[in-house]
């Protein structure tokens, strides 16, 4: 007889407009660890999740957008607080997911949270960095503000499953931007459970949508999908490039290409995560009497 | 001699979507009538939202508030871009000799003595000595005082009588005063009699002060034509100066003016743009015609043929003539002469070629 | 001379001053004017500086490292005056070969010479095209006209003289480019191939090789196939300016070949394209997977919106503008008149006034507001689209207009009772049509203003202050003039949301697109 007690298994689900559902097909797959035992059954999105999601996504976002710069920027600290205060529970998740040692994996999870604050400061400035008062030859007010694209389809870094993600997700939200995001496809994990810590913060639902499955089958829905505005292909894989680009072309999407310098995520980064979703408006305004 | 004979508008939007105003009679006590007109019937609309707006300060304040704005910014791109305008040789010459016929000779000094105004006169009558082929022009303008001395030196040609009147050019004297100014003006005979307005009523918002003012002194005008000065150099912001090209015309005003002469800036082609505008839309609303006078800072014939650009751009061909545009100037005539000259003979005049008055 | 303008100016004449009965016997007494009152009182004058500055030659080659050469091939074809469709030289098309050529002369000088070079000296450089510009500017105006059909009022008053401004401001941003808030010492991206339009050639030209320039690109850049003569006198101008040979490269051609080819070839890093969605996405769906850095600056749908409490004759001015400056050949063209419907019909009547005083005619006479349409095709284009707004039961207006016999002409057009599912409120037509819809509210005219696929610019028309400010926060737009329209500036950036593209071109962010970071 066993003294061994049995785990209550959770069940990995999509997260879209704020819930939890399961995938429409009803299909699951399994997620192994680093030594290829079993970790959990987790969802396996099709096109019409993907379609949920960038639903959810587009009628978030013109409140995302509008809510202040300061008041985006309270809602990211709150979830890096909240991501400090699981801090085990991720090291777990990520150690578990990328077979590194407890050490690493804590490591790489103070990353991943000073990540989060070091975007979240950013929502109240990237305005004043990517924005100016432009000097026109003539009478007018002449300014240029930086606003959110819109939809982000973003595919989640494959390997580094929560430094990569949590790198490649902040810069899309703090801009006003809402996302829906592939999650890695054999380390969705630390998505999961980053979904969980979200879905319970202050961050309205359908501002990040998380969708778990095939990355060769989703990740194209998403480059078609004529109502995501731009596209984030750091976790795809190479043989998917010209395919996604060339579907991201039926709406003039702006496409974000994987970056050399982001294979392990540690190197710090530059705006230019945060500019690649920004248009910038440009306004005249005359002056007279 | 007519009484104020207007012309009703006859204003074609449909098939060329040009305005067209049926040229009528300006009161002018030696020419015609040309064209058909109905006598009375513009007056009768003018006299109607007249009567309307007299019922009350607030319901004028209401009136001239719920105009359309107007953009600074706007306004002086489209005076500049009709500035580039360059027309025919040919039509120079008649824009040129138009200008002059279209000239109210101005002396306005405190230094002003009847032999100054004699030699004026002269001039207005004839302002090449050596070419008795170029035109009078319109008008002579100067003090109530001096009015009797040029009556005489202008007898027998065309040749307008205006005399400033209404504590010009500040205006700032009892309504009494400023009428009793007037009728000394149309007692002397004046033909024209150019007022101020009460700026600083305007710009305390007392529209319904300025408006009676206009209408008792043209009133006390009798047969004399009026022309309502703005000053719009003290009105500063075109809103204004539309504001109060209104209570002139409604206050039944034969022409709005720009300025006295004595505050800078004075007329301007974004100034004259706007009031043009104003006496376009004012015809379209009541069928009065009212004429606009930009005096004030108009030197060259270069710039006379700007102005001339703008009516012709902004109301058409109708104001092109004395009847209903004026320039205010004294040192204008002889750049004016000069082109002219340059027109004709092909080289440029020498600068003791003209007389200096 | 064949270039004498087939006369046009008949009585119908648009612009030319309204004019009835010439003056007779019912001229009242006493009028003492000399002259004869002429029948068109102010009849305006043409140009005084017609042909003569411009040097034409008789054939142009390619400008690929410092040098016209021919192309390899001996391939040719000619440009024309739209405004006549007289012959005005015969270009060079470049074929394949011509093509690397220039590439390779462009990677050669940036790797060896602009791109070690200091941003000081390249800023000097570019000082020195600037003033150039500046100098031959007239010639430049003149030749634009000539070439593009375009009134020598607007080539004179803003193509020449905003083109010499680019290049004035970007060669101020060469050695600053620590500052352009891209981080420290950022690198160029390394040889830029550029395909411009024809609707303001010399300006688009200046637009991609200055900022290109000063961020230490080096470039090939492909004019319009119907518009290559400025960009060959911008050549010349270019050595003059002792530029060393390969940083700005100039290959004259079709579209379909030596445009094709340019952006395909693996020699350039960078591609920045104007033109047309249609062609904007075939490109970058052929750069898909190369890794090429891609800006594009394609069509749009704007909307000009006229509150109640506009501004109304600067409104009107506005509107005029909007559509018909440069033909309404504009990306960012208000090609569509939401007017509040309170007041629609005073807006439409003034319209219609003010339009009769619109000259269309010869564009080298400075008096001219319209000018001819550039070429054959996109006459076609406009006279479909406009065909299909009568066919789906827009009422159309135009003011009388005699258009002359020759060349590519094509009336300015107003239709009304147009509505949004409407072909003519949705498609760009590119050309001096205006299709005007009403709205009720700030907000369902924001709603009308954003149904589009395009994003590129928009202007709003109130007195209100923070109307205006609102309208600019909700309207999807890269650029939105308020109580103006088409307005432009170095350092102003410029570029669409949407189908209209992306990235900008214009003040610092307008570096973005030729730093690699």
């Amino acid at each position: 007889m066993s003294d061994e007690r049995l785990a209550v298994r959770k069940t990995y689900k999509l997260y879209i407009g704020g819930a939890f559902p399961r995938s429409e097909s009803g299909r699951s797959y399994v997620v192994v660890d680093s030594d290829g035992a079993f970790l959990a059954n987790a969802a396996q999105g099709s096109r019409k999740d993907v379609r949920d999601a960038v639903v959810a996504a587009r009628k978030a976002q013109p409140r995302w957008a509008g809510a202040t710069a300061y008041n985006r920027g309270q809602v990211l600290y709150r979830v890096a607080e909240m991501l400090d205060s699981r801090r085990s529970q991720f090291a777990e998740a990520v150690a578990s997911s990328e077979g590194t040692s407890q050490e690493e994996a804590a490591a790489s999870v103070d990353a991943a949270v000073d990540r989060w604050v070091w975007y979240a400061g950013w929502s109240d400035k990237v305005a004043q960095v990517a924005g100016s008062s432009n000097p026109v030859a003539g009478p007018f007010f002449n300014f240029s503000v930086p606003e959110p694209t819109g939809v982000v389809g973003v595919v989640a870094p494959q390997a580094s499953s929560l430094l990569g993600l949590v790198s490649v997700l902040a810069p899309v939200l703090l801009t006003g931007n809402t996302a829906v995001v592939i999650a890695s496809e054999t380390r969705p994990l630390p998505a999961v459970t980053l979904a969980e810590v979200l879905a319970t913060s202050d961050l309205p639902g359908g501002v990040v949508n998380l969708i778990t499955g095939r990355v060769a089958e989703l990740a194209p829905v998403l480059a078609a999908h004529r109502d995501v505005d731009a596209l984030d292909l750091a976790g795809a894989p190479a043989s998917l490039l010209v395919e996604l680009e060339r579907a991201a072309v039926t709406n003039v999407k702006r496409v974000l290409r994987p970056g050399a310098a982001e294979s392990d995520w540690t190197e710090a980064p530059t705006p230019r995560r945060m500019l690649a979703f920004l248009e910038t408006k440009t306004v005249w305004h005359p002056i007279g009497l | 001699m007519e009484s104020e004979a207007m012309t009703t508008v006859q204003s074609g939007s449909g098939a060329t979507g040009r305005l067209t105003f049926e040229k009528g009679s300006r009161p002018f006590p030696d020419t015609e009538a040309v064209g058909s007109s109905i006598v009375g019937a513009g007056k009768v609309a003018a006299g109607e939202m007249l009567a309307d707006l007299h019922r009350s300060e607030s319901d004028l304040r209401r009136f001239l508030h719920g105009l359309p704005g107007v953009d600074q910014v706007g306004a002086d791109a489209r005076a500049a871009s009709l500035a580039t305008r360059s027309i025919k040789t040919s039509a120079k010459l008649w824009a040129l000799e138009m200008a002059v016929a279209m000239v109210d000779l101005t002396t306005l000094e405190g230094a002003d003595t009847p032999g100054k105004v004699m030699s004026l006169c002269a001039k207005a009558r004839r302002p090449d000595p050596g070419d008795p082929s170029v035109p009078p022009v319109a008008a002579v303008c100067i003090y109530p005082d001096l009015v009797p001395v040029a009556k005489r030196a202008l007898a027998g040609s065309s040749v307008k009588v205006a005399s400033v009147a209404t504590a010009f050019p500040s205006g700032r004297a009892s309504l009494e005063v400023k009428l009793a100014d007037v009728r000394d003006a149309v007692k002397a005979g004046a033909d024209e009699v150019d007022m101020v307005i009460d700026r600083g009523a305007f710009l305390s918002g007392r529209y319904g002060l300025v408006l009676e003012e206009v209408q008792a002194v043209k009133s006390a005008c009798g047969e004399a034509h009026l022309k309502v000065i703005l000053e719009t150099g003290e009105l500063v912001t075109y809103d204004n100066v539309r504001r109060a090209g209104y209570l002139a015309m409604l206050g039944g005003a034969d022409f709005i003016k720009t300025s006295t002469g004595k505050v800078s800036p004075a007329a301007t082609l974004p100034v004259a743009l706007v009031m043009l505008e104003a006496v376009r839309d004012f015809a379209e609303l009541t069928g009065a015609l009212v004429g606009v006078k930009v005096a004030g800072g108009i030197r060259s014939a270069k710039d006379a043929i700007r102005y001339l650009v703008i009516v012709n751009e902004t109301v058409g061909e109708a104001w092109l003539e004395p009847s209903l545009f004026r320039f205010g100037a004294s040192s204008l005539l002889n750049d004016l002469l000069r082109q002219r000259s340059k027109q004709l003979r092909g080289s440029y005049a020498g600068s003791e070629d003209f007389s200096i008055e | 001379m064949t270039e004498s303008y087939p006369t046009h100016k008949s009585e119908g004449a648009v612009g030319a001053g309204p004019v009835d009965q010439p003056r007779g016997i019912d001229d009242p007494p006493g009028r003492l004017v000399a002259a004869d009152r002429p029948e068109q009182i102010f009849e305006y004058a043409p140009a005084p500086e017609s042909r003569s500055i411009v040097h034409l030659r008789s054939s142009y080659g390619l400008f690929i490292d410092g040098a016209f050469v021919e192309p390899v091939d001996g391939n040719a074809y000619k440009t024309e005056n739209p405004a006549t469709e007289e012959v005005l030289a015969e270009i060079a098309a470049a074929g394949l070969e011509d093509v690397d050529r220039a590439v390779e002369a462009a990677g050669r000088a940036q790797k060896t010479v602009w791109g070690p070079m200091s941003g000081a000296e390249r800023a000097k450089y570019l000082f020195r095209i600037a003033r150039i510009m500046q100098e031959r500017s007239r010639e430049l105006a003149v030749l634009e006209s000539l070439d593009n059909g375009k009134p020598i009022r607007e080539s004179r008053d803003v193509d020449v003289p905003l083109a010499a401004a680019h290049f004035f401001y970007y060669a101020g941003w060469a050695d600053k480019l620590d500052y352009a808030g891209f981080g420290p010492n950022p690198a160029p991206i390394g040889v830029a191939g550029q395909v411009i339009p024809w609707n303001f050639p010399l300006m688009m030209a200046a637009w991609k090789l200055a900022p290109a320039l000063a961020a230490g690109n080096t470039c090939v850049l492909k004019p319009a196939s119907t518009t290559p003569l400025s960009a060959l006198l911008l050549a010349e101008i270019i050595q003059q300016a002792d530029l060393p040979p390969g940083v700005v490269n100039v290959i004259t051609g079709a579209g379909s070949l030596a445009g094709a080819a340019l952006v395909a070839h693996p020699g350039i890093d960078k591609v920045a394209f104007t033109g047309s969605t249609e062609v904007g996405k075939d490109l970058q769906r052929a750069l898909a997977g190369t890794g090429k850095h891609l800006t594009l600056e394609l069509g749009g749908k704007a909307a000009n919106i006229v509150f109640e409490d506009a501004p109304l004759d600067e409104a009107i001015e506005g509107i005029v503008n909007g559509i018909f400056f440069n033909q309404g050949e504009v990306c960012c063209a208000g090609s569509r008149l939401l007017v509040q419907e309170s007041i629609a019909d005073t807006v439409v009547e003034r319209l219609k006034r003010r339009l009769a005083t619109l000259r269309v005619g010869d564009p080298l006479d400075k008096n001219t507001d319209l000018g001819a349409i550039n070429n054959a095709a996109q006459l076609d284009k406009i006279r479909e689209l406009a065909a299909a707004g009568e066919a789906e039961g827009a009422v159309r207006w135009s003011p009388s207009c005699t258009l002359p016999d020759r060349g590519y002409w094509f009336a300015p057009t107003v239709f009304t009772n147009v509505s949004q599912a409407h072909r003519i409120a949705q498609e760009e037509i590119f050309g001096p049509v205006l299709s005007v819809l009403t709205f009720r509210t700030p907000e369902e005219a924001v709603a009308k203003a954003n149904n589009t696929v395009y994003g590129l610019s928009a202007g709003v028309w109130t007195e209100k202050g923070s109307r205006i400010l609102w309208m600019a926060g909700q309207l999807r737009a890269g650029v939105v003039w308020a109580n103006s329209f088409n307005r432009f500036d170095p350092t102003s950036p410029f570029g669409g949301y949407r189908e209209s593209g992306f990235g900008r071109e214009g003040g610092r962010q307008g570096l973005g697109a030729y730093l690699d970071v």
